[in-house]
């Protein structure tokens, strides 16, 4: 068991390494960054002074390194728009995302895993099929036109939600404020984890309840309620542990473009507005952040799968 | 007369084998539906340049005019013919979706063989590779991607296609594993036959059809995120016509409410694609799976 999770951390690390290698590359495609800080108007002498006092006449790979050192030490550069620390500007808006995406999963999960649990015991009947064809309409409706159509109804048609924001503008918020705002961004993402995860729930519980041991349990006379709650649920939730860590980077890519058309002030509409000024640092900062964020969660996740599951093999 | 008594010809294997997928994807009533929803729609975009009533990029009415026999979705902000540019976007739409579904099933169906075939320290650089990709969520990449290089048709298929194969990798990675143990690739590998062989005449054609059902979700989402980014602006760019960048304006709220030909057809048209794809998907997936005993 403790090899397993120390092979497991291995090989993380290397992947981690090229995280911030493909993240480093990502900031060297997107051009020359003296010429993005200093715009066109700067004569080539001071271009050169510049280059040098930033440390960009070095090749790349000690840029790199030089680069590696200082996010090491907790710095991921300044704006380039505010001049803000990157850093800063993640944790003033993490708060938000975060309150965001945890709702949204809870939400989500808590339409798939019933119901993915439900069609299953259904299998091949007309409640079975109702479920997995809902599933798919939940798969297929792009996030964005979902926002609109939300909007159209309950803000526009009914003037039952405010449109955008995290809190009315100005009053100072209170936690019903909160939750008025947040019912449809978490309506748009949890749609689609709940779409995207039925069918998951209801295989990993169709397999389970085709197993030898709940054959068993049958066999036993103790009553279909008994055998699904006691025998089944409980080893069903051992494979919708992963499904929580699949969903971290959908619900970071959705909240980028949920948190942009509902204005929620946190790291998606940070980020998109980074994205549309071509504010690099601000982006490398995020992206490291998410994939480092995935990386840790593949990576719990393992290792608690490996904690439940007697049956997994630890090499 | 003599009548003659109709003689089973024995098929091959692989027809009966065929012949069983198609019969077991025929029980399907919805993915049915859906085929013929889809090629409805795949000849629609293709013959996009003799049905549709104008030229998609022209204007041939005034602003945001409301259906009439003239134009029968009315025009878009510009006075276009919403009909002429649904057709024509349709048809962008759907090609980003296949070449981007095409680039990285390739990338990926080769990177999975090489991967699983080979095994070693070749299996461990590859699927670290396919690790870091797919720790950096799928739409931050694409929409970086897209802020780095100027939006636009063909960026956009390179984007969607380089960023999405991790996925295929994986399958066919995995299917390759267990397909490397069976009889018939230990007894090629006996016969001494060469590796290329056994990879592409061998083990390949085993995994066409997860490969094939897995290409399916992989064309519905691109297809989703293609109208994703065109709708923020940073994928397929105007005048092109897009199923995405016909929703443009679409947030405002005049459009919402009085408006709702410059956003109910396109939208719908996304949804129905999707839609119809993943059913199709669902039934390859029920039909090309042996263990299936519907």
């Amino acid at each position: 068991m403790f090899k397993y999770i120390v092979k497991r951390i291995l090989i993380a690390l290397p992947v981690l390494l090229g995280i911030t290698m493909i993240d480093y590359g990502i900031m060297c495609l997107a051009g020359n960054p003296l010429e993005m800080i200093a715009g066109p108007r700067v004569s080539m002498e001071a271009l050169e002074n510049k280059a040098i006092l930033l440390g960009l006449d070095k090749p790349f790979y000690i840029q790199y390194l030089v680069w590696l050192g200082q996010l090491l030490q907790g710095n991921l550069g300044t704006s380039m728009k505010s001049y803000l620390e990157v850093s800063d500007m993640i944790g003033s808006h993490i708060g938000p995302t975060l309150l965001l995406m945890g709702t949204s999963l809870i939400v989500g999960l808590a339409i798939a895993v019933p119901a993915g649990i439900f069609s299953a015991i259904h299998q091949y009947k007309k409640r079975d099929y109702a479920v997995v064809t809902l599933s798919f309409v939940g798969m297929s409706i792009p996030g964005f036109f979902l926002a609109l159509m939300l909007i159209y109804l309950f803000t526009v048609r009914l003037g039952w939600l405010p449109s955008g924001g995290m809190t009315t503008l100005g009053t100072d918020g209170g936690f019903l404020d909160v939750v008025l705002h947040m019912i449809m961004p978490v309506t748009v993402l949890a749609v689609s984890i709940a779409g995207s995860n039925i069918r998951y729930v209801r295989s990993a519980m169709l397999e389970i309840l085709q197993s030898d041991y709940l054959r068993t349990a049958k066999a036993k006379g103790i009553g279909r309620r008994r055998v699904i709650f006691k025998h089944a649920l409980r080893n069903a939730l051992i494979p919708i542990i992963t499904v929580i860590g699949m969903q971290i980077p959908t619900l970071f890519g959705g909240s980028i473009i949920v948190e942009k058309i509902f204005s929620w002030p946190g790291l998606g509409l940070m980020t998109m507005n980074a994205i549309l000024g071509r504010d690099y640092p601000v982006i490398m900062g995020v992206c490291l952040l998410s994939a480092v964020v995935v990386l840790a969660a593949n990576l719990i996740t393992d290792i608690l799968y490996a904690l439940v599951d007697p049956t997994i093999s630890y090499h | 007369m003599l009548k003659l008594k109709p003689v089973n010809i024995p098929s091959s294997p692989a027809d009966t084998y065929n012949r069983q997928i198609l019969r077991r994807f025929l029980k399907h009533r919805l993915a049915v539906v859906s085929l013929i929803f889809l090629g409805l729609i795949v000849l629609l975009a293709i013959l996009a340049p003799v049905i549709a009533p104008y030229d998609p990029n022209r204007i041939t009415g005034g602003f945001s005019q409301a259906p009439s026999y003239e134009h029968w979705l009315g025009t878009d902000q510009s006075g276009r013919d919403v009909l002429s540019r649904l057709l024509y976007g349709t048809r962008i739409s759907l090609l980003v979706g296949f070449m981007a579904t095409l680039i990285s099933t390739v990338i990926g169906v080769i990177l999975g063989l090489l991967s699983g075939y080979f095994g070693g320290w070749l299996d461990m650089v590859i699927m670290r590779i396919t690790d870091m990709v797919m720790s950096f969520p799928y739409i931050l990449l694409v929409l970086v991607a897209a802020a780095i290089f100027e939006p636009g048709l063909v960026n956009i298929i390179l984007i969607l296609g380089f960023v999405d194969w991790p996925g295929v990798a994986r399958l066919v990675r995995g299917n390759v594993l267990a397909l490397r143990e069976t009889n018939f690739v230990k007894s090629a590998e006996v016969a001494g036959m060469p590796k290329g062989y056994i990879l592409f005449s061998e083990i390949l054609p085993n995994t066409v059809a997860p490969i094939l059902v897995y290409a399916t979700s992989v064309f519905a989402l691109s297809i989703l995120d293609e109208a994703a980014l065109s709708y923020l602006g940073m994928g397929v760019t105007l005048p092109t016509a897009s199923l995405g960048n016909m929703l443009n304006g679409a947030e405002s709220i005049t459009i919402l409410t009085s408006k709702p030909w410059l956003w109910i057809p396109a939208g719908s048209l996304i949804i129905l694609l999707a839609l119809s794809i993943n059913f199709i998907g669902d039934a390859l997936r029920d039909a090309a799976d042996p263990t299936s005993t519907k």
